[in-house]
């Protein structure tokens, strides 16, 4: 479905999240981010590099491997995305919902 | 199920035993949650002390006898090393799916924000002390304070 955020027009699933990453871009980031009550920090921004990095080379995301990346310990990632972050996090980064169950 | 249409707002994991698939599957629900922002505890109590037990939690096994599902006759299944061989099989397949070794698991829930708690019945049954526990337990507490702290709306019990 067609969703208008941030003056620009992007498609989302049912749950939001965003179907074309190429239609991300770091206004629309900003955007989303105030919809789920987040104003974004430099530290936030790292982690959504990393998420989308990680996205565009095609390695499912886990809260596992977020612990280890060395950009994020898993205590910062649920203060900076409280509630969910794993989901949080990929939803402003504009990739899908990890269907990981760790 | 009416109030608040259902929603599940905390999980309370009771875990008994330390056979490995018990400790991963209250494990897994207990992440599981925290990654679905539901608040999530887990009350160790029993056997399932060991899956906290710094010294014990690094060697649990899987059960071979009295588990239909393992499809090893149980007089086989008795055999001296069967638990060893089965439970060294079964970690490499959980490596392959990215599952972390218990003490690990523990160290996520912890970082994760879930509370633990061990049952103070079954700590002086074992003659466990409190310094034998992984760290992110918080506090030994008796089964009227489990019931305490799970009072509230959206509150759910799971017993494995």
């Amino acid at each position: 479905m067609e969703k208008v955020i941030a003056g620009k027009t992007i498609h989302v699933n049912e749950e939001g999240f965003m179907t074309d990453f190429k239609e991300w871009d770091n206004t629309i980031g900003e955007a989303l981010a105030a919809e789920n009550e987040i104003s974004l920090s430099p530290r936030h921004w790292e982690v959504l590099g990393y998420l989308q990095t990680e996205f565009k080379n095609e390695v499912p995301l886990s809260i596992r491997k977020i612990g280890k990346s060395g950009v994020v310990d898993i205590k910062e990632f649920y203060q900076l995305f409280p509630k969910a972050p794993l989901k949080t996090a990929t939803k402003i980064a504009g990739i899908p919902k990890p269907a990981s169950c760790i | 199920m009416s109030e608040n249409k259902g929603e599940i707002k905390k999980m309370m994991i009771i875990l008994s035993k330390a056979t490995l698939e018990n400790v991963y599957a209250a494990f897994v629900l207990a992440n599981g949650a925290r990654m679905e922002g539901i608040d999530s505890e887990i009350f160790f109590t029993f056997f399932g002390l060991e899956a906290v037990h710094k010294k014990k939690n690094a060697n649990l096994h899987i059960a071979t006898v009295g588990n239909p599902a393992m499809h090893i006759p149980t007089m086989v299944g008795g055999l001296p090393g069967m638990e060893a061989l089965a439970t060294t099989m079964m970690k490499k397949e959980m490596a392959k799916i990215d599952m972390p070794e218990v003490p690990e698991f523990l160290e996520i829930l912890s970082d994760s924000g879930v509370r633990m708690w061990a049952c103070k019945l079954a700590m002086d049954m074992f003659h466990y002390k409190k310094e034998d526990l992984f760290e992110g337990v918080e506090e030994v507490i008796t089964v009227g304070d489990f019931y305490k702290k799970s009072e509230g709306e959206g509150v759910h019990m799971l017993f494995i």
